[in-house]
This record gives structure tokens, C-alpha cells and sequence, in this order.
């Protein structure tokens, strides 16, 4: 018994790195460019270390059973007649539900971080139209633009609505997302970390040009942002 | 009900019962295709006159409104000339009438030749085929899709079609495969099986169990024939978020009317085993000693006849804002875009778990019986589906995290489905500990079953990152969504129903599949399936957002690889059918019961006598005493044609 505990740990050892190989030798994740996604990028660490983990242990666990106890199509004997074990029972009810409410304690706080507005945010008003995103800027009158220009390291709170059919604001390397839905505003915020271009797509199918519905985001640094208001301005 | 109709199942009846006209007039004015095909028509001609006299009495102009006819002529008159001409309402057409009735004629059951299959039937072993065979037909038509729009997106940019054909589709291939494949497939299994495990001589409505069949081709035809429609199939994805939906071209109304013939079928089928189950087990079978897959498609029902008429509504209020201008979901009237979010998830979110729990029943029965031990804590496998039943309830709004409904909803809805990890897991475990030390028999529903566990274990744990509110934020509606909920249906669902087919295959048949076609069927699907999707969680987290026919180049040759392997995907389905078909025709005759599994099906010959049983069963004992000195389920004379099979 002792040596097929053994065995079952040693094949569970090796289903682990080999699907660890798997979660770290690709990056599985766009470069965080964003406070929230640096947070969000945590959590799904978080995550996968669970899934390993419970992965490893019921493959090893069928994979060890299958090698061990398989016989050959005319066996007609039958198994122990184990019923269950009570003991086991509650382990695998609390264990999982122990970490399923960690998870979903840190992810609560995760949320709410990300979800705390500084006293003054840049307000940018994001308008979701077939098929193209439109920014205004309402702390600088009346600035709109087709590009999303964002200055980095300051909060941005972005305030949604869509003229005709729900759309989805996404930039993949900010990690946040939201619905932009006819009729109700909606907001998320976004603090920028890293310069750079990144792209703007629409995750809400909203009809034919679905996939074409992308604009521009530019993070760059606060001189060069008063540069582009004024521009813009003038 | 007893035994003495089994011996003379084609009573001859009066002469009165008999159409007193020769056979044409009988093939076109007796219940049949026939019948069903020309009153068809003449529903349509009645529903389009219906409007029309309807909007020249009121002057309402224009008088002809193609959508507005096409909803009460096509889709509600035409159907129901389609199933008054098949026969489904005769017998209580009869008795409204005060016609003389044949509450024992037993013409509809059973099957002597394949004619009887395009019969309205009333047997529910005839009915489980017609159910199985039907539904595979529309998995292959959905499966089509899903290989062209692979063709699309193998490169980047458009090369086969525009993208209103690309989402018309992707809608259509998801809708077939939920509506008319997996949950119907499920209650084709069931429809087979829980009966005979009750030890019940039929489901408790027979008729209404025939009635429940004939509405699936109905939905699925509509479907599909979606595609005529000037503009195109319906393009607004399965969800058909409105106001999107609300302005799609005409074929939108094909899905919100096909979905009202699925859903009714689907709560009638769930009524019956619902009755079935509660007054039809034999004597001695208590709930705790009824099989788990009886136990699973007690709950699905419950499932179904509580959720189902919510999808119902949904589809019924956007189709009033489309032809009745109602502003349910339009603000410009007053609407709340989010409510149809809100009451379609409240159904299709149980929806997963009606897609989901028969075939954790059949994964018990399969584990179980080719083990050679009894189920790992049977009591706590029953428990943990009523708690998924309960939770299911709870969770909807996981699928609006980024909807923009109200904050203070996100938290709760995160919670509780966490929570059902639990009852998941308990499953999972339980499954895997009835593995341990049993004498184990790789054959091909085995493999499915174990196929299953460890694909179901990868789809749960993408739904752990899933239920996570921000890692949900960043992951939602892209790939990794797609390659969730294909690890679920597919590695989840699927693989249980082809656990089931190949397990039960013997018992509808009376004939054998081929062992080493089927695990070929198995490898290649497995193998294939994880190429396809896995990859698909990569993509989606990289920035590749779901539903577009049109992508970055960046993701080009991982879509390539993808759109390989989905071909061998398709590919291996070959294999499937025809194995099936081969063995169903010339397969080496089936054992009563090769599997050697204690449950009533098994106690009786290969196929079931037409009445299954020829004296009630006595249940005397759990369903999966495997090893237990002496043990049994229940007590019975064998039926007679297992009787002769024996001798």
C-alpha cells in the first residue's frame, strides 16, 4: 500500500510540472499596462496555482487507478464493495469549499480596489456606436476624439453608453473591461502604468462590423498629453 | 399494462375503427407524413388569411406584413397543421369530440419495421430512437457550421463568407447544439432508459411523450431554415441580446419562435419523467434505491419545467418589440435593455446544468458498473444534484459581470457560484474514488465516462477563474469563454452522451458496436477536442475577442492550428457513425446484459419486450451492490423474449 502511495504521489508530481511547464512557459497573459491589471494579473496566479493543484490530484488519481486496476475484458470478478467513507466525504466538501471562499475573498477585495476612484480622475465619456468608438474629454470643453489618448500614471474613470446595440470597451493590455448599453451609463476605472499604443476592441457582438469595431489607445506622459488637449484644442 | 396485451400487441378493433375508404384515401387523410405535410400547408394558408382579413377589416396598411405572416402562418399554424396531420392529437381530438376513443389500442407502440419510426409512437423505447437519431442529425448539420466558419477564420480577413453568413453561423451552430442536441439528446437517453430502470411498462403520458418528440424537428427545421430569409440566418449569436436582436433582419424571428416549439417540448418531456418518476417505480424502489441517472433526470426536470418558460418570455417580449412595437428592451420607449439579459440568463443559466446533469447520471452508471464497485457515496451523489439544482438558481447574473448591472449584485453572484464547486467537486471525487481498487474495464463508454471527468475537471476549473469577478472582467467574451464552455458541453456534455449511446447501444439495439472503432472514435475525438480547444484559452486572454470573423494577424497561425484540428474533429465523428450504423444493421447480436450492471434495464432482454416487463419487478436493494455477497436490486422473472434468449 505504502509503495502505491508512492507511486500515485509520483504521478501526481509529474502531471504538476508538466501542466506548471504549460502555465508559465507561455505567456498566457498581455503585458499588464494598468494598476487594476497588475491586481487582476495576482488573482489569476492565484487561480491557476488552485487549478493545478486540483488538476494534478484527480488526473493522478484516474491515471494511477487506470494502470493499476485495469483487467482484461473476460474478468468477471467485482470490486470491493466499498460503500463510501464519511470521513473522506467531509474532507473533500470542506477542502474545496474553503479555497473556493478564499478565492472569492480575495477577488472581492481585488474588485473593490479596482473599483475605488481617486478624488479626481481624468472623466472620459466613452460613446459605443456601430461601428466606432467615440472619446470625449468634458474636463477640457468640448474635446473629442476618435483615439483614446490617456496620460500615464493618472486615473482615468471612463463613463459608457452606446447609441444603438450594447457594445463591449476593451483594451487587453488594461485588463478591464465593460459594456457600454443603450439607455444606462456605466463606468470603470483605469490607471495606466506603461506608454505605449494598445488597442481598443469591442467584445459585445453588435452586428456586422463586430470585428472591425477597433480604435486606437495611446498612453503617454502628462507633457506630452497637455500637447495633444491643445492641439486638439485649436 | 399487463402482460396479456404483449402476447397480441396489433388487437384487431371493430370494423367501425377502420376509414371505410380504400389506401389512398387512407395515405392522404389518415395520420401520417402525408396528412402532416399537406395540413401544413394548410395552417400556413389559414394563419395568412387570418392576418390579412384581419388588417382589411381594421384598414391597417400595408395589408401584407411578411414577418408578421410569416410568425402566424409559418411558425404557429403551419406547425400546428404539421402535428394535427402526423396524428398527435387524434386520440384527444376523439374525446373532446365524444368520439368513441381506444384507450387500448396499442397500434402506436412498438416498432416492426423502420416505417415506424416516422410514425407518431407512443412507445418510449420507438421514441428514445426517434430522439437519438434525430438529434445526431442536427449535431452533424451544427457540426457542419462549425467546420465551415473554421474554414473562415483559419486565416485572417474574410475568404469564404460575408460576416452577416459568419454570425448567422456561429448562432446557428450554437443554437442547434444546445437546442436541438444536447438537452434533447439527454432526454432521448432517458426517454430509453428511466422507464425500464423504474421498472415501469412505459413513461406515465405516452402520448404526450410522442407529442414532445415531434415538436424538436419542428424548432430545428425553423432553425435552420433561417437561412432562406432575405438577410440571412438569425445573426444576433444564441444569446440574441436585444436591441441588437430587435434589429436584425427577418430570420431573428426563426430563433425566437424556434425556441418557443424547443422549450415546449422540452418542459413537456420534463412533466412526464417528472410524473414518471414519482408515481410509475415498481414496488420496493424508494427514492434511495433508484439509480443515479434516474436521480439526475429527476432534477433536470425540475430544472426544466421551472426555468424554461423564462426563456420563453424573453424570446416572446423581443419579438413584440419587433412586430408589435412594444419597447420591452428599447430605451427610446422606456425599456430596460438589461431585463432581457436578466430573465434570459435566469434560464439559460440552469440551462448548463440541464446540459449537464443526465450526463452525470450516465457517467455513475458507466464508472459504477465497469468498476465492478458501487458508487462512491450514492447518498451524497443524489444530495450534491439537488444542491446544484438549488444553487443553479442563484448564479444568472455571472454571465452580466460586465453588463453594467448594479454593483452590489457582483459580489453575491460571485459567492454562490463558487459554491457550486462544491457539489461539483463531491462529484468529481466521488467518481474517481469509485475508480479506486475496482476492477476495471477500459472499454469504449469507459473511456468516454473517464474522458469526461478529466475534461469536466478542466472546464470547472476555467469556470473557477471564470466566477472570479475581475479575472471574469478580463477574460470575459473572448476565446477563453468559447474554450470554456466547450470543455464543459463538449468534453462535458458530449463525451457523457457518447458514454451513454456506446453503454446502452446493446440494450436498443439487441446488437453490439464495434469495440475497436469505438475507442478509435474515442482517441481521435479526445485528442482532437483538446487540440482545438485548449488553445483557445491562450487566444482569448492574449486579446482575441469571440464572435468575430475577422481577427489581429497576430493570432493567425494558432487559428490555423486550431482550424486543423477542429477537421479532425469533425473527422472522427465518421468513425461514430459508422460504427453505429454497421453495427446496428449487422453487429454481432447483444447479451441481455454484457455489462453484467445490476439496474432493471439490464434484466430484461436485448431489446426490451414491448411492454418491458412481463410482471412487475420487485425492488428489494440498492442499484450498484457490485461485490456484495448476494446482493440484489430487484427480484423479476425475466420477460419472456429474455426468457427464450436464455433457454
Amino acid at each position: 500500500m505504502r509503495k502505491g502511495i508512492v507511486q500515485l504521489v509520483a504521478i501526481g508530481v509529474v502531471i504538476g510540472v508538466l501542466v506548471t511547464l504549460v502555465a508559465v512557459l507561455f505567456q498566457w497573459l498581455p503585458t499588464s499596462a494598468s494598476e487594476e491589471f497588475d491586481r487582476i494579473q495576482d488573482l489569476y496566479w492565484f487561480a491557476t496555482v488552485l487549478s493545478i493543484v486540483i488538476f494534478s490530484i484527480v488526473a493522478a488519481a484516474v491515471v494511477y487507478s487506470v494502470w493499476k486496476w485495469r483487467v482484461p475484458d473476460d474478468d468477471d470478478a467485482d470490486g470491493p464493495p466499498i460503500h463510501g467513507h464519511t470521513g473522506l466525504e467531509i474532507v473533500w466538501t470542506a477542502v474545496p469549499a474553503i479555497l473556493v471562499i478564499a478565492l472569492g475573498i480575495v477577488s472581492a477585495v481585488v474588485l473593490s480596489e479596482n473599483g475605488q476612484a481617486s478624488a479626481r480622475p481624468l472623466e472620459v465619456k466613452v460613446i459605443g456606436q456601430q461601428f466606432a468608438w467615440k472619446f470625449e474629454y468634458g474636463d477640457y470643453g468640448d474635446l473629442k476624439s476618435g483615439e483614446l489618448v490617456l496620460p500615464v500614471d493618472r486615473e482615468a474613470r471612463f463613463t459608457m453608453t452606446a447609441v444603438d446595440v450594447i457594445h463591449s470597451f476593451w483594451v487587453p493590455n488594461f485588463g478591464q473591461k465593460q459594456d457600454a448599453v443603450p439607455g444606462i451609463e456605466t463606468t470603470i476605472l483605469v490607471t495606466p502604468t506603461r506608454t505605449g499604443e494598445f488597442a481598443v476592441i469591442c467584445t459585445e457582438l453588435c452586428g456586422l462590423g463586430h470585428a472591425t469595431m477597433r480604435a486606437k489607445a495611446r498612453v503617454v506622459t502628462q507633457v506630452e498629453f497637455d500637447k495633444w488637449v491643445k492641439e486638439k484644442q485649436a | 399494462m399487463t402482460a396479456a396485451h404483449h402476447d397480441t400487441p396489433n388487437v384487431e378493433y371493430p370494423a367501425h375503427f377502420e376509414p371505410p375508404h380504400g389506401p389512398t384515401w387512407k395515405l392522404f387523410f389518415g395520420p401520417g407524413l402525408v396528412r402532416g405535410v399537406w395540413m401544413a400547408g394548410l395552417g400556413f394558408v389559414l394563419g395568412m388569411f387570418l392576418v390579412l382579413a384581419l388588417r382589411l377589416w381594421w384598414g391597417w396598411e400595408p395589408y401584407w406584413i411578411t414577418e408578421v405572416i410569416l410568425v402566424v402562418g409559418g411558425m404557429v399554424a403551419a406547425p400546428m397543421g404539421f402535428l394535427a396531420g402526423i396524428g398527435s392529437f387524434d386520440y384527444w381530438l376523439h374525446y373532446i369530440s365524444g368520439r368513441p376513443t381506444r384507450p387500448e389500442d396499442h397500434s402506436g407502440h412498438g416498432a416492426h419495421s423502420w416505417k415506424d419510426y416516422f410514425r407518431v409512437n407512443t412507445d418510449h423505447k420507438v421514441i428514445g430512437i426517434q430522439y437519438l437519431v434525430t438529434t445526431f442529425v442536427f449535431f452533424t448539420i451544427g457540426g457542419l457550421m462549425a467546420m465551415f466558419f473554421r474554414a473562415e477564420l483559419a486565416q485572417p480577413g474574410l475568404q469564404f463568407v460575408d460576416s452577416q453568413s459568419f454570425n448567422g453561423l456561429v448562432s446557428v451552430h450554437a443554437t442547434l447544439m444546445i437546442f436541438l442536441f444536447i438537452i434533447p439528446a439527454f432526454a432521448g437517453i432517458a426517454n430509453f432508459v428511466v422507464p425500464l430502470m423504474l421498472g415501469a411498462p412505459d413513461m406515465a403520458f405516452p402520448r404526450l411523450n410522442a407529442l414532445s418528440f415531434w415538436l424538436l424537428p419542428i424548432a430545428g427545421i425553423m432553425f435552420i431554415s433561417s437561412f432562406l430569409a432575405p438577410g440571412g440566418a438569425f445573426g444576433a449569436g444564441w444569446t440574441g441580446y436585444a436591441p441588437l436582436a430587435e434589429g436584425q433582419p427577418l430570420g431573428q424571428t426563426f430563433f425566437n419562435m424556434g425556441v418557443q416549439w424547443a422549450g415546449a417540448s422540452s418542459i413537456m418531456t420534463a412533466l412526464n419523467f417528472l410524473v414518471t418518476i414519482i408515481t410509475m417505480r415498481a414496488p420496493g424502489m424508494t427514492f434511495w434505491r433508484m439509480p443515479l441517472l434516474v436521480w439526475a433526470n429527476f432534477t433536470t426536470s425540475l430544472l426544466v419545467v421551472i426555468a424554461t418558460p423564462f426563456i420563453a418570455g424573453s424570446q416572446f417580449f423581443v419579438l413584440f418589440d419587433r412586430i408589435l412595437h412594444t419597447s420591452f428592451f428599447t430605451p427610446e420607449g422606456g425599456g430596460y435593455v438589461l431585463g432581457y439579459q436578466h430573465i434570459f440568463w435566469f434560464y439559460s443559466h440552469p440551462a448548463v446544468y440541464i446540459m449537464m446533469l443526465p450526463g452525470f447520471g450516465i457517467v455513475s452508471e458507466v464508472i459504477s458498473s465497469m468498476s465492478r464497485k458501487p458508487v462512491f457515496g450514492y447518498r451524497l451523489m443524489a444530495l450534491s444534484l439537488m444542491g446544484i439544482l438549488v444553487l443553479g438558481f442563484s448564479v444568472w447574473a455571472h454571465h452580466m459581470f460586465i453588463a453594467g448591472m448594479a454593483d452590489w449584485l457582483r459580489v453575491p453572484m460571485m459567492i454562490t457560484t463558487l459554491l457550486i464547486a462544491i457539489p461539483t467537486g463531491i462529484k468529481v471525487f466521488s467518481w474517481v474514488a469509485t475508480l479506486w481498487r475496482g476492477r476495471i474495464h477500459l472499454n469504449t463508454p469507459m473511456l468516454f465516462a473517464l474522458g469526461f471527468v478529466t475534461m469536466f475537471v478542466i472546464g470547472g476549473l476555467s469556470g473557477i477563474y471564470l466566477g472570479s469577478v475581475p479575472i471574469d472582467i478580463a477574460a470575459s467574451d473572448t476565446y477563453f469563454i468559447v474554450a470554456h464552455i466547450h470543455y464543459v458541453l463538449f468534453g462535458g456534455s458530449v463525451f457523457t452522451i457518447f458514454a451513454g449511446i456506446y453503454f446502452w447501444f446493446p440494450k436498443m439495439t439487441g446488437r453490439m458496436y464495434n469495440e475497436r472503432l469505438g475507442k478509435w472514435h474515442f482517441w481521435l475525438t479526445f485528442v482532437s477536442f483538446n487540440a482545438t480547444f485548449f488553445p483557445m484559452h491562450y487566444i482569448g486572454l492574449r486579446g482575441m475577442p469571440r464572435r468575430v470573423s475577422d481577427y489581429d494577424a497576430a493570432f493567425g497561425d494558432l487559428n490555423f492550428a486550431i482550424s486543423i484540428a477542429s477537421f479532425v474533429l469533425g473527422a472522427s465523428f465518421i468513425v461514430f457513425v459508422y460504427n453505429m450504423v454497421t453495427s446496428w444493421v449487422r453487429g454481432p447480436i447483444a447479451e441481455a446484459n454484457p455489462w453484467r450492471a445490476h439496474s432493471l434495464e439490464w434484466q430484461v432482454s436485448s431489446p426490451p419486450p414491448i411492454f418491458n416487463f412481463d410482471e412487475i419487478p420487485q425492488v428489494v436493494g440498492g442499484p450498484y451492490e457490485y461485490g456484495v455477497p448476494g446482493a440484489r436490486h430487484a427480484v423479476l422473472s425475466p420477460a419472456k423474449e429474455a426468457q427464450e434468449v436464455h433457454a
